[in-house]
This record gives C-alpha cells, sequence and structure tokens, in this order.
C-alpha cells in the first residue's frame, strides 16, 4: 500500500483572517475512497478544493500541507501547479450543467488536457467515452454540453476527470443534482471505474447514505473542523460524535416511518463559532469540559473531537419508528379529487388519464423520475397548466380547471409549495411582507394580519421577529418554512408540495418533514411530489407511481413500498439509497456496498 | 441512459430558424414602408415652398404656378406619394431640385463614403472594444480599470459633437496641426485617397462606441470568469491564454454580438453629425444640406437609406440574439 494523499494541518482562510476550514488532515492509500459529509456551510467544499491548491476569490490558503503521490500541492509555481492539476489530481463538481462549458465540444472538453497528436487523443476520448457508458463515435464528441441529459453529463464530468488518469480523483457532491436512478447509474460508475482503475478518490456530499455507499473511510466536517474520521463501517455502527449520530438520524429510513430528529439550531457562519466545542450549542449532550475546545484524538478505530467519545456506546439504539398515521384507515371523503386527466405540452401528451384523490389528514405522495410528468400534474391541480382535461373536485364540488376560473374560495383552498424557496420568495419583501401578501386575498382576515401571519411563522418553528428579515438572510431550511407558512396564512385545506425537500440537505429535510407532519396531523391534506422513496415512507400515507405520465401502481404507502407490484416501483425502490446497517437489519433491498458490487459484476 | 434523438431536432430547427427570419424581414419591409411616409410627410412639413426657394423673390405668380405643375406639387399629396414611392421601387429617385442631377448619382456618392467611414470606425471599433474590455476585466478593480470606468463614463455622457470639436481642437487648431480640421474630399474620389481626413471624424465615432462597448464586454467578462465552468477549467490546469480565449472569451462574445450590432446601427444613425462637423460629403452633410435648400427628393432619399441601414443593423442584432437563444439549448427533457 502505498500512500497516495496526505494533507496535513490543512487551514483555509477569509480574507479578513476568519477560518472556513481549520487544521484539517486526511490520509488515504491507493485504491481508497474517502467520504467528506457534513452540511451546508461546513467547509466540506473549501476542503476539496484546497487540496486541489485552489481557493475561491477572496479565500486563500493559510497553512497546511498537501501531498499527492510526490507532489508538494502547496509548494509549486503556477506552471507545475497546472501541470499537476492536469495529472496528478482531478476534479469533479456538483452541477455538470454549470461546470461544462456549454460553447466546446465534448472532444474538445475531453482532450483539451492530455498531451500527445490529435489522432492519439481522439482514441483515448473514445476510449473514455466507452468506459463511462456513453456513445463514442464523432457525432457524439461533436456534440455540445447542453445537448446532453444530467445523467449523461455528469458522465462527461467524470470522463473528463479520469482520462489523464490522475493519482487521485476529487468529486465534490457529483450526484445530488440528479434523480435517483440516474444518481444510482452514476454512482455505480464511481464504483466500477474506483475498481477497475483502482482509483483513489475523494467523494463529498451532505448525504451519509450516499457516502456510506460508496466510501470506505469516512470525515465528518462541523463548521471548518473535523469531527470525526475513521473507517465507513466503524462510523456508521458506533458514531461517537454527537453530530455523526444527528447526522445519522436525520437520514429517512425506506423501512419505517420514523421519528426524523432534525439538528437544532443552525452551522456556525464562519467567524461565528462557539469558543469551546464547536457543535457544543446544538449539542444535547455538552457539559461544562465543552467549553474548552476539544482535540482529535483516536478512540476505537477513529478520530473523534469530543469530550465524551464514550457516549458512541449509550447513544443507544436507531431512532424509534412512529406508527402514527401509518395505516390509518382512509377517510371516506376526499377533499381533493382528479378524474382522468391528460395535460399536453404542444402536441405531446404529458399526462395520460391521471386519477387520485387526497383526504383530509392524509398525505399522498406521487413518485416517479424526472419526466415523469409528476410536477406536470401538480401544477395542473393548481391550476397553472392549461392545456388539460379531465374532471377536478374540490370538497365534492367541481373545481375549474385552470385558476383564472377559480374563485377566491377554492383559490385560497389549495396552496402550493415550490421546490426551490430561494426563487418562490420575492427577494425585494421581507417575510413579514410576502405572508401579507398572501393575506391580501382573506377579506375575514384584515381585522388583524399581524396575529395571523405570527401565529402562521409560530406554526412552522419560525421566530415571528424574524418578519422584518429578507428571505437572503434565512438559512435554506428557514426559508422553506417561509414558503410554508406562506401556505397556512391562506388557511388551505390542501397543501401541494413540488419537491419541497429535494434541495435541502438531509439535515434541514428531516426538519421539514417533521413540520409536514405536525401540519398533516391537524388535518390538512396534503400532495407531496418527490422522486425519493425514503422521504415517502417518512410522510406518505397513500402513493400513486407516475411512470411516463401514467400511474402505474397506486395504494396505501406501507403496502406499494413493502410488496411493490410493478416493476417500476421495484426499481426505484432498488435505486434507493439506505444506510447499509440498516438494510442488513431488516434485510430489505438495497444499492449493495463497494465491495460486494464488484462480485455482482 | 438514453440518447436523444438529433435528426428531430435537426429539421425542426431548420423551419424554426428560418421563419422567424422571413416573418421579421417581410414585418421589416412594412416598417420600412411606413418609415418612407413619414419620411414623405416630415419633408413635406417642412416651412417654406420649394418654388420659392428655387425661383427666389422675384418670380411671378405665373412662374410659380408653372414650376409646381412641373414638379407635381399640385397634386394631391398622395399621390406625390405614390409616383415618389413607385420611382424608388422602378430605381429612379428623382432629379434633384436644387441642382438637377439625378438623385441616385448624388446618392451613389454620399452612401460610399459614408459607408466607408462608418466601416472604417466600425472596424478599429469592434476589435478595440473587445480588447479594452478584456483588459479592464483582467485588472478588475484596479488602477487601468478604475481609469477605464472614469473615461468611459465622461465620453457617453459627452455628445458626439462635443468629442469632435475636442479632437479639432487638439489636433487640428489649437494645440497640434497635424490632422485637417475639415474633411476635404473631391467628388468621385476615393475617401481612401486622403486617409488623413479620415482620421478625425473616425476618432470621434469610435471613442464613444468603444467606451459603451468596452464597458458590455468588461462585465461579460467578468461575469464568465466567476462560473463554475471557469472554475473547472482552472482545475484542469489549463493555461490562463486556453481560459480566457477558448473558454471565456466565446462565451463572453455571445450577448455583447447584439449590442454591437445596435452600436453598428447607432454609427451609422450618428454619421449625420459627425459628418456635418468635419464637412465630410456623405449621406449626413448631404442630408443636412438638402434640408436647407428643401430639395426634398434628396431629403426623402438619404432619409430612408439612413433608416433602411438602421433597420439592417436591427434586424442583424435580432438574429444574432435570437441565434444565442435556440443555440445549445437543451433539447426535450427526457
Amino acid at each position: 500500500m502505498t500512500t497516495v494523499l496526505k494533507a496535513s494541518g490543512l487551514t483555509v482562510e477569509r480574507s479578513d483572517g476568519a477560518s472556513i476550514i481549520e487544521d484539517v488532515s486526511l490520509s488515504l492509500e491507493r485504491g481508497e475512497v474517502m467520504g467528506i459529509v457534513g452540511e451546508s456551510g461546513s467547509g466540506k467544499s473549501t476542503l476539496a478544493l484546497a487540496l486541489l491548491a485552489y481557493a475561491r476569490h477572496g479565500v486563500r490558503i493559510a497553512g497546511g500541507a498537501v501531498r499527492v503521490a510526490d507532489t508538494d500541492m502547496l509548494e509549486l509555481d503556477p506552471a507545475s501547479l497546472r501541470k499537476a492539476r492536469r495529472e496528478v489530481v482531478a476534479y469533479v463538481a456538483q452541477d455538470p450543467g454549470a461546470a461544462l462549458n456549454p460553447m466546446l465540444t465534448l472532444g474538445t472538453l475531453l482532450t483539451e488536457g492530455l498531451a500527445g497528436g490529435k489522432a492519439e487523443k481522439v482514441t483515448r476520448a473514445r476510449e473514455i467515452l466507452r468506459k463511462v457508458g456513453l456513445p463514442d463515435d464523432e457525432a457524439f464528441l461533436q456534440r455540445r454540453p447542453r445537448q446532453l441529459s444530467g445523467g449523461q453529463q455528469q458522465r462527461i464530468a467524470i470522463a473528463m476527470a479520469v482520462i489523464a488518469q490522475p493519482k487521485l480523483i476529487i468529486l465534490d457532491e457529483p450526484t445530488t443534482g440528479l434523480d435517483v436512478s440516474t444518481r444510482a447509474k452514476v454512482l455505480d460508475l464511481i464504483r466500477q471505474l474506483c475498481i477497475s482503475d483502482n482509483l483513489t478518490a475523494i467523494y463529498v456530499s451532505h448525504d451519509l447514505a450516499v457516502i456510506a455507499n460508496v466510501a470506505d473511510h469516512v470525515t465528518v466536517m462541523y463548521g471548518g473542523q473535523v469531527v470525526e474520521q475513521g473507517p465507513m463501517q466503524e462510523i456508521l455502527a458506533t458514531p461517537r460524535h454527537p453530530y455523526t449520530r444527528a447526522l445519522l438520524d436525520a437520514v429517512p429510513s425506506l423501512q419505517a416511518r420514523q421519528a426524523l430528529r432534525p439538528i437544532r439550531g443552525r452551522v456556525p457562519a464562519v467567524g461565528e463559532a462557539p469558543d469551546g466545542c464547536i457543535f457544543s450549542d446544538r449539542c444535547d449532550y455538552a457539559v461544562e469540559a465543552c467549553n474548552t475546545r476539544p482535540a482529535l484524538r483516536l478512540v476505537g478505530g477513529t478520530q473523534v473531537r469530543c469530550v465524551r467519545p464514550e457516549l458512541g456506546e449509550t447513544f443507544g439504539v436507531r431512532p424509534q419508528a412512529v406508527g402514527h398515521s401509518d395505516g390509518q384507515v382512509a377517510n371516506s371523503s376526499a377533499v381533493l379529487q382528479a378524474n382522468g386527466v391528460n395535460a399536453f405540452y404542444g402536441y405531446r401528451q404529458i399526462l395520460f388519464d391521471v386519477s387520485l384523490k387526497v383526504e383530509p389528514g392524509r398525505c399522498l405522495a406521487v413518485v416517479g423520475e424526472s419526466g415523469s410528468g409528476k410536477s406536470t400534474l401538480s401544477r395542473c391541480l393548481i391550476g397553472l397548466h392549461g392545456n388539460v382535461t379531465g374532471e377536478f373536485r374540490l370538497d365534492g364540488k367541481p373545481l375549474p380547471l385552470t385558476v383564472g376560473q377559480r374563485d377566491q374560495y377554492a383559490r385560497q383552498r389549495l396552496q402550493y409549495i415550490f421546490q426551490n424557496p430561494n426563487a418562490s420568495l420575492n427577494p425585494r419583501r421581507t417575510i413579514g411582507a410576502s405572508l401579507a401578501a398572501a393575506l391580501a386575498n382573506r377579506p375575514e382576515a384584515d381585522s388583524r394580519p399581524g396575529a395571523v401571519i405570527a401565529e402562521a411563522l409560530e406554526r412552522v418553528g419560525i421566530s415571528p421577529d424574524l418578519g422584518t428579515r429578507y428571505p437572503a438572510e434565512l438559512s435554506g431550511g428557514q426559508r422553506q418554512r417561509v414558503a410554508i407558512a406562506r401556505a397556512l396564512v391562506a388557511n388551505p385545506a390542501v397543501l401541494l408540495c413540488d419537491e419541497v425537500t429535494s434541495s435541502l440537505d438531509v439535515s434541514v429535510q428531516a426538519s421539514v418533514i417533521e413540520l409536514l407532519r405536525s401540519l398533516l396531523a391537524d388535518g390538512l391534506g396534503m400532495l407531496f411530489v418527490t422522486h425519493d422513496l425514503a422521504v415517502v415512507r417518512n410522510i406518505a400515507d397513500t402513493v400513486a407511481v407516475l411512470s411516463a405520465g401514467r400511474v402505474v401502481e397506486q395504494g396505501e404507502a406501507h403496502k406499494v413500498l413493502g410488496t411493490p407490484s410493478h416493476p417500476y416501483t421495484q426499481s426505484l425502490l432498488a435505486n434507493t439509497l439506505q444506510l447499509p446497517t440498516e438494510a442488513a437489519d431488516l434485510d430489505m433491498p438495497v444499492i449493495a456496498p463497494r465491495q460486494s458490487a464488484a462480485g455482482s459484476r | 441512459m438514453t440518447v436523444e434523438n438529433q435528426s428531430d431536432n435537426a429539421t425542426i430547427g431548420v423551419f424554426s430558424r428560418l421563419q422567424p427570419l422571413l416573418a421579421r424581414v417581410s414585418q421589416g419591409a412594412m416598417t420600412l414602408l411606413a418609415v418612407s411616409l413619414l419620411i414623405f410627410l416630415a419633408a413635406r412639413a417642412l416651412p417654406g415652398d420649394v418654388a420659392n426657394m428655387i425661383l427666389g423673390q422675384s418670380a411671378t405668380q405665373e412662374q410659380l404656378d408653372l414650376l409646381r405643375t412641373q414638379l407635381g406639387l399640385d397634386q394631391p399629396l398622395w399621390w406625390q406619394y405614390l409616383v415618389w414611392l413607385g420611382g424608388i421601387l422602378r430605381g429612379d429617385w428623382g432629379t434633384s431640385l436644387s441642382n438637377g442631377q439625378p438623385v441616385a448619382d448624388l446618392l451613389a456618392l454620399g452612401v460610399r463614403n459614408s459607408a466607408t467611414l462608418s466601416g472604417v470606425a466600425l472596424a478599429i471599433m469592434l476589435p478595440l472594444s473587445l480588447l479594452v474590455g478584456v483588459i479592464a476585466a483582467q485588472f478588475r478593480d484596479g488602477f487601468v480599470d478604475k481609469v477605464f470606468l472614469g473615461m468611459s463614463m465622461v465620453a457617453n455622457a459627452v455628445p458626439d459633437f462635443v468629442t469632435g470639436t475636442v479632437l479639432v481642437a487638439l489636433f487640428a487648431t489649437t494645440v497640434l496641426h497635424v490632422l485637417p480640421a475639415v474633411s476635404f474630399i473631391p467628388p468621385g474620389d476615393s475617401p481612401f485617397s486622403y486617409p488623413d481626413a479620415l482620421v478625425l471624424p473616425a476618432t470621434t465615432v469610435i471613442i464613444p462606441g468603444v467606451m459603451y462597448l468596452a464597458r458590455l464586454v468588461r462585465v461579460a467578462v467578468i461575469d464568465v470568469m466567476a462560473t463554475e465552468y471557469i472554475q473547472t477549467a482552472e482545475l484542469k490546469g489549463l493555461s490562463p491564454s486556453r481560459i480566457l480565449f477558448r473558454h471565456a472569451l466565446p462565451n463572453a462574445v455571445a450577448p455583447i454580438i447584439p449590442a454591437a450590432s445596435l452600436v453598428a446601427a447607432f454609427t451609422v444613425g450618428g454619421v449625420v453629425v459627425v459628418e456635418y462637423l468635419f464637412a465630410y460629403p456623405g449621406v449626413g452633410s448631404a442630408l443636412v444640406d438638402a434640408v436647407t435648400n428643401r430639395d426634398l427628393p434628396v431629403i426623402q432619399a438619404n432619409v430612408l437609406v439612413i433608416a433602411s441601414a438602421y433597420f439592417i443593423f436591427n434586424l442583424i442584432a435580432d438574429s444574432l440574439a435570437q441565434r444565442d437563444e435556440t443555440a445549445g439549448q437543451r433539447p426535450s427533457k427526457t
């Protein structure tokens, strides 16, 4: 075994001296995959870039050393550094749509860093395209990134990174933007490359379930510090740091509806970390000793930055399954009903004869991949898609197909929550003003608008004091809560939630799911559009599986997910990532961890 | 993972690209028709009687009436318009009222001189804007950048004729005496035979153009340099020059091209003032002379030429913007 990566004491600072990552050390042997996990703002991407001796504008690498193979990355002159980035260490960015230059052909993108003649380069490009499972003909090499699907783009980005056979490859959330089955395929590809080329890789993600499926080692980052580091299996079995435990608890399980435990508070901003242990202000186990910052120390097989590493033994069993509305008898009176819905884009039919009903206090999950028509369906229900036929009923009364024809009452009864709260909240309006705008359509609430708004904010766990803030001053999770509060202000009967958790970190997702569950308990009906079956398991009472615009399977959630009858549902289930330990416990379908994937190939 | 079918897109692509172009050309033809009517009416609305101007104060009423009949000025306006329009469509632009020459001949001289001036100005302006913009972007927030931004603010705020006058004072009359203050080019000679006569008028056009376009280039380059694909290119270890020329510039130029075509259109229109200032014998100065003389056919012809040039550059700008929108767009989402 040879050491491929040795980083020590790596510190990255902002120009004002506040550190973004502090004293990070990593070491990787040849052929190993290290996962780096943490919430947004934990410094994991900064770390990934620092390993390539790269710092974003206004940020500098203040100290430490990075040694990849025999190259001291931080000691190189610009020309040697470029050579090292071409040959020794490669990088794959999160969003291939943004990371691939739209003006250049795939052939140019793949080969531009290579030395050698044109013919040789083209041969290499074809080889690598075959390897990543893409066509290798001349026409394909002449295409540009935007002519590819998201999954194909990410394959190109990976091909671009491995074509020069680097010693180390750094993947920064490479599957985060992809839907479940594409994600499974790209992860498969990464695993396969790791095995066939004996690649050494760093894999950055906020999702422990993803990391657990590719990595043999894991580094847990929080507030720019390593809080736990060690072998994957060891950390999954006995997480010793409360933060690692919290991250594990936030991952929704496919097997049972669990009490998801969100992590209270938020990741400290750069320069705002508490003096003592950096996690102490959010930690349920903090004691007096946590007021001085603990050093990393070896406990069992892992490095832990906690004064109470023995906690690992006392965290106890996994979160309790909660069956609060699981299997609850169906309420006969549907609040929202759709019968025989067909929807079109131009002459192309998107939805075929879709029928469904939403009941009060229960959640219907609409599940499918990108392009299955699930977002079109929710847009039809809210009345934003004009080209639609079929019948809608609200409270048993006919509901016009488009929002323009609906009366004020119907509009209030149905409320829509968008996927991306950054885009759905007006950035130039305060939170309070955004909510007040929704109130304007409720004349009866005019007498006490302030009280109604405060009530709605309280309901979603946001202090009404934040009403004077702008969306940009809130975290992603808070913004999504505000978007939900805006829907609640209208006093709705049904919430239409379009992928409301898919742009959020796993830990933040947990808190939003908990909130939505409590709203269900209040008697709201809910339609929840998603591609993530683990989320479905944790919120839905009934499920409609949508494939190519048709409902292929529909029924009670535990039945559909427990004994899926349609092959499409089965494949969706198989592609949903789980923490491997749970899967072993419960003997359910799961993406096999890396070692066994090699065996099955 | 399936490969999307491209052939469908290609066939649809040809039609969907040609159709809007044809639509825009016919729409443009309608616009020019409307413009011609406006020009005609505006020219007729100029104060002063044409016959009076030609014959002078001493002319008798009979002489005036006779001339009016000869010129067709006694016909109803709509008829005069149709006669004029019909003439243009047949290639007959009429004759000048002041010197009796065919308007087409005068126009040909003016168009050649003006086209030369605008062409020279644009040929220098466009690459220079790119260069200045890229340099300003590279030294973003540095001394060079701040000087450029300050200068561009001044240059854009000052009208062309002031810029021109200052240049004349600097290089022709007051400070230095290296260039002619008036661009005398004998009728029929090519402006290229008198390069020193071109320098000041061209510079007067170039300065505000460069100062405006280079600002756009600067912002576009700064935006592109902040994208993830430039970061990726840096992380791939590419050389700074390859990153700038192959990765950044093609993306930065795309949004500039429509703006550049619009600047070209403005340049053609703005040449009127500059030509007048330097007495440069082009469409612009011909127009000013014709207005002074109430030479209706010449006025109409010159304005129509300027309007058409403006229209053509606008058409180019629109088509380029359209191409940018359609090019490289994701095919259907699957």
